[in-house]
């Protein structure tokens, strides 16, 4: 293809894209060539999946009123309208999900809806259906497109039998086997695999571009990114950052672009540390897995006097889509403690799992006494408090009075709020939960109606801000809560952080604080430990600067790791 | 290691509780072996298509399809057409499936349409639709035939001079297939006297040495089962039995892959409800009778409850399922009321027990699929953490 020299594979002009007058990508401009491997990296939220969306037609873009800006495929403007129609352009995707059916074979799997037919007289009568499937010439397509990735699987293989990696090699020779693949678009392959799998797709993956597919491929580890690909593309709150070669980027360059340089400057001028021995102290944080003793210690003199309040001991949670594998760290009386990380990671999991919420396994001791783990009763009855991410579901009830939700729990476990004889008859105590919630009203400024009001319609920010009133009522000696800012205004944010503040100033209690937002925790919390897939990466003290939280959110640790052995 | 042992004993818990009980039943009841051959090869003939009818819709994830009785339903209606018009023998049943199969293919996308809304329920609705159905059926048949629909033939209507009698005698097609190719076993010296009562020429004889007794086969009846078998085997090979076998195990999958998964479910349950007509109207044939109102009320539920036993689960049947389900699920039938008049006095006894087994058997099966399945989930939760705890 002589055009091909000329014309990209594909070129995005001006693209961007609004939800609900919520922006989240604007003016995305690039182009990819054939046999390229581009990297395309960013925060959560940056809009990476947003853009892989409109790239591969999902519905969810015509759905919202569609997208601005127009896409070119061979120089010719294409508009995908369904995930069909990308593919029948030749565009393959990966998705970070596995999308394979677990009783059928790699074989039947990689050649899903593609089945090689025996032609037949009753196809021409009803339709191409009725044909019986010609179970050899799919069982050698199948061993053709595994084998153009270097592995060996058998292609009789059932996918309930493989193990995690091998099912990420079956996704990516089913878009391989697709004949007319030319864009193949990579999101997360490797974060399943082990480090030996992940090099033997890489090497894969480069082969496949040699043979002229474009690739685009995501992940969260900057170091296979920049090995693998050719050209890396940041995105940060929807705008396109840098589109540089990979050659002229350090990984800790990348970070610094995700992570955003703007914050950066307020504390690090330079993007380096200039200071040596905090580059090597850096480094063994990031080496020590699951918790960085020497960082610890060293800002723990502080508070040295104060008890732990809270030590946490190979806790597994089994929450779904934040899996929690093998966490440890300790949290001192008095303190704020802040757990982030990406999405998914399992951050949200490790305060569920605390509360008894999701199946959950390890030690957790309170106060230097063990805690019974899958009872929330039990973690209630310990005087902890629990204000859940999901407030609607878990932290209300939507359909009752303000005065019920603040003082439901408290009635519940502590039998407070309440007149007559214990466990022979008792009666709720109107009066008292009126005066109760209407000191929270005017304490936390939440804009109701008055106690009686209901809590759905209430607004996110105020919902919250009564989650906050349930759990301070059951005046807890621990207090945990996850994504206090998600979904409400800026105002808002601000007052619910600064409640959080003072109350742990005033009553000394011990809070822990998980949140996507770095940002947040790292100006509310003493400490931050970070989370990356079901493990702690490393846990620093809020004042280091933004960068080395984005490193070990992008399991840089491991790089870091193995390159301190070596 | 024991945990596979125990997979092994839970999966085939059923069957084997049902031989062991058939075990001590069958001497109690004293029944002679050809007896209990010859009730067994009836009730194979005259049960097995309607159960076969059930393993596409299970093989397409729709689980155990309570709504086949709309099948039966239509099956009846084309009966009662026949016999209003006199026509008798073999093209009497073909013309009774010719009149059901439009009824059932309507009332098998009416079925799949609603079940496409109500994914991960199916069992429960088409359980109700079929209740909903039986409304509009005897609303047919009680008030509309012989009122709007001609019916002629007086025998047919009630007193009043309209609605269907409550029993229709199926006298022009009772037992037609089944005696279409005449076929008895016996032992040589049986043949012989057999010979000389009927004469030569009009039966298959086989005569079997050590046989007992004379067993009348219904031929033509398993001919067309061990077809029906042998369209489930090629089914199965086609491009759209994988589409279902897909579909069955990961619907969202089945869709971001490019298949049309509505309508492939919309035609699982339509030749389901259609397999399911011939089925009620081979059945009917066997019994002579069609009790307008009654008829197709138990044929879902003693067909699935005969399918569980034969080892199959909500997600999982094979045609081997229902030949074993068949036979220990009428041997039962067979033998239990007689063994509980031997044993206790009452033939009562087997019969509240045979009730009784059916429901229950539903009931366990249903509750051993959920089991099964929130194990699934905890041990896919468990590779997901990945450790060892």
């Amino acid at each position: 293809m002589p055009d091909s020299i000329n014309t990209p594979l594909l070129r995005l002009e001006n693209i961007g894209k609004e939800y609900y007058g919520n922006r989240v990508l604007s003016e995305i401009s690039f182009e990819i060539n054939s046999g390229e491997i581009i990297g395309l990296v960013g925060e959560n939220g940056a809009g990476k999946s947003t853009l892989l969306n409109i790239l591969f037609g999902m519905p969810v873009i015509n759905s919202t009123g569609g997208h601005e800006g127009n896409l070119y495929l061979d120089g010719k403007k294409v508009n995908f309208n369904s995930p069909n129609q990308a593919l029948a352009a030749g565009i393959g995707m990966v998705h970070q999900e596995f999308s394979l059916i677990p009783g059928f074979t790699a074989t039947e799997n990689i050649l899903l809806n593609r089945e090689v037919l025996n032609g037949s007289l009753m196809s021409y009568v009803f339709s191409d259906r009725v044909s019986t499937l010609d179970r050899d010439a799919m069982r050698q397509r199948a061993s053709a497109a595994i084998s153009t990735l270097g592995v060996h699987i058998s292609p009789d293989m059932l996918i309930n039998e493989m193990p995690v990696g091998y099912k990420q090699f079956i996704e990516i020779a089913r878009e391989i086997d697709r004949k007319n693949t030319r864009l193949l678009f990579l999101d997360e392959p490797t974060a399943v695999l082990t480090e030996q799998e992940a090099e033997i797709l890489l090497i894969a993956l480069k082969k496949l571009a040699k043979s002229g597919i474009a690739i685009v491929f995501i992940s969260h580890r900057l170091s296979e990114v920049k090995e693998l690909c050719d050209r890396i593309l940041v995105l940060r709150d929807g705008k396109l950052i840098t589109d540089e070669s990979a050659e002229n980027l350090t990984t800790r360059q990348i970070a610094t672009l995700m992570v955003g340089r703007e914050s950066l400057r307020k504390e690090e001028p330079v993007e380096i540390p200039e200071n040596p021995v905090e580059e090597v102290n850096v480094d063994e944080t990031l080496g020590v897995a699951p918790a960085g003793d020497d960082v610890e210690t060293k800002m723990l003199k502080k508070k040295k006097k104060k008890k732990p309040a809270l030590r946490v001991e190979h806790l597994w949670v089994d929450m779904p889509g934040e899996t929690v594998r093998d966490v440890s760290f300790e949290v001192q009386k008095g303190e704020i403690f802040g757990i982030g990380g990406l999405a998914g990671h399992g951050k949200l999991g490790i305060p569920n799992g605390i509360m008894g919420l999701y199946p959950a396994g390890g030690k957790v001791k309170l106060f230097g006494k063990k805690l019974a783990l899958n009872k929330p009763r039990a973690a209630l009855n310990r005087k902890m408090a629990f204000v859940s991410e999901d407030r609607r579901g878990v932290g209300l009830l939507l359909d009752e009075p303000l005065d019920w939700n603040i003082t439901f729990t408290a009635m519940q476990t502590q039998g407070r709020f309440l007149f007559g004889i214990p466990f022979i008859f008792q009666m709720r105590n109107e009066l008292a939960m009126a005066n109760e919630t209407k000191k929270f009203i005017e304490a936390l400024e939440i804009k109701c109606t008055g106690p009686k009001q209901k809590a759905g319609e209430l607004s996110g920010g105020n919902q919250q801000k009564v989650c906050l009133a349930k759990a301070f009522v059951l005046r807890p000696d621990i207090l945990l809560i996850c994504e206090p800012t998600r979904g409400i205004d800026i105002g808002a944010k601000t007052l619910v952080l600064d409640t959080l503040k003072q109350y742990n100033k005033e009553n000394g209690t011990t809070i822990i604080v998980t949140s996507s937002e770095l940002e947040e925790l790292r100006s509310v919390c003493d400490r931050v430990a970070i989370v990356d897939e079901g493990k702690i990466a490393g846990i620093l003290p809020a004042s280091r600067p933004a960068e080395e939280f984005g490193m070990l959110m992008m399991g840089e640790k491991m790089r870091a790791a193995s390159a301190a052995t070596e | 290691m024991i945990r596979k042992l125990f997979d092994i004993i839970a999966g085939h818990a059923v069957p084997a509780v049902f031989i062991i009980i058939s075990a001590f039943a069958i001497p109690l009841s004293g029944f002679s072996a050809s007896y209990l051959v010859q009730e067994l090869l009836t009730r194979i003939g005259r049960n097995s298509f309607l159960i076969l009818s059930l393993l596409i819709p299970i093989m397409a994830g729709m689980g155990l399809n309570f709504g086949m009785v709309l099948g039966a339903m239509a099956g009846q209606i084309g009966l009662i057409f026949i016999c209003d018009w006199g026509i008798v023998g073999i093209p009497g049943m073909v013309l009774a499936c010719l009149i059901g199969t439009p009824i059932a293919i309507v009332l098998g996308i009416f079925c799949g349409m609603i079940l496409n809304r109500a994914k991960g329920r199916e069992m429960v609705t088409s359980y109700i639709l079929g209740f909903f159905i039986n409304g509009v059926y005897q609303m047919t048949v009680l008030y509309l035939m012989g009122w709007i629909i001609p019916i002629t033939n007086p025998a047919l209507l009630l007193s009043r001079g309209y609605g269907v009698r409550n029993a229709v005698s199926l006298s022009g097609i009772r037992a037609v297939l089944d005696n279409l190719i005449p076929t008895v076993i016996t032992n040589p010296e049986g043949a012989k006297q057999f010979l000389n009562i009927n004469g030569a020429g009009s039966f298959i004889l086989v005569q079997l040495p050590f046989f007992d007794g004379a067993i009348r086969l219904p031929l033509a009846t398993f001919v067309i089962i061990g077809l029906f078998c042998l369209f489930i085997v090629w089914f199965r090979k086609t491009k759209l039995g994988q589409d279902m076998r897909a579909i069955g195990q990961n619907q969202s999958v089945a869709d971001s892959a490019g298949i049309p998964v509505n309508r492939t479910r919309i035609i699982a349950i339509v030749i389901s409800t259609v397999l399911a007509c011939y089925g009620q109207i081979i059945y009917l044939q066997n019994m002579g009778t069609l009790n307008t109102y009654n008829s197709h009320d138990q044929a879902g539920m003693f067909s699935i409850a005969a399918l569980l036993i034969g080892g199959a689960s909500v997600s999982k049947a094979s045609i081997t399922n229902v030949f074993v389900g068949v036979i220990l699920f009428h041997l039962m039938f067979i033998v239990a009321p007689m063994a509980g008049k031997n044993l206790i006095g009452e033939a009562q006894i087997g019969e509240y027990f045979r009730v009784f087994v059916s429901y229950g058997i539903i009931a366990i099966a249903l509750v051993l699929h959920a089991w099964k399945r929130n194990r699934e989930r905890e041990a896919a939760r468990r590779s997901l953490r990945g450790g060892e705890n």
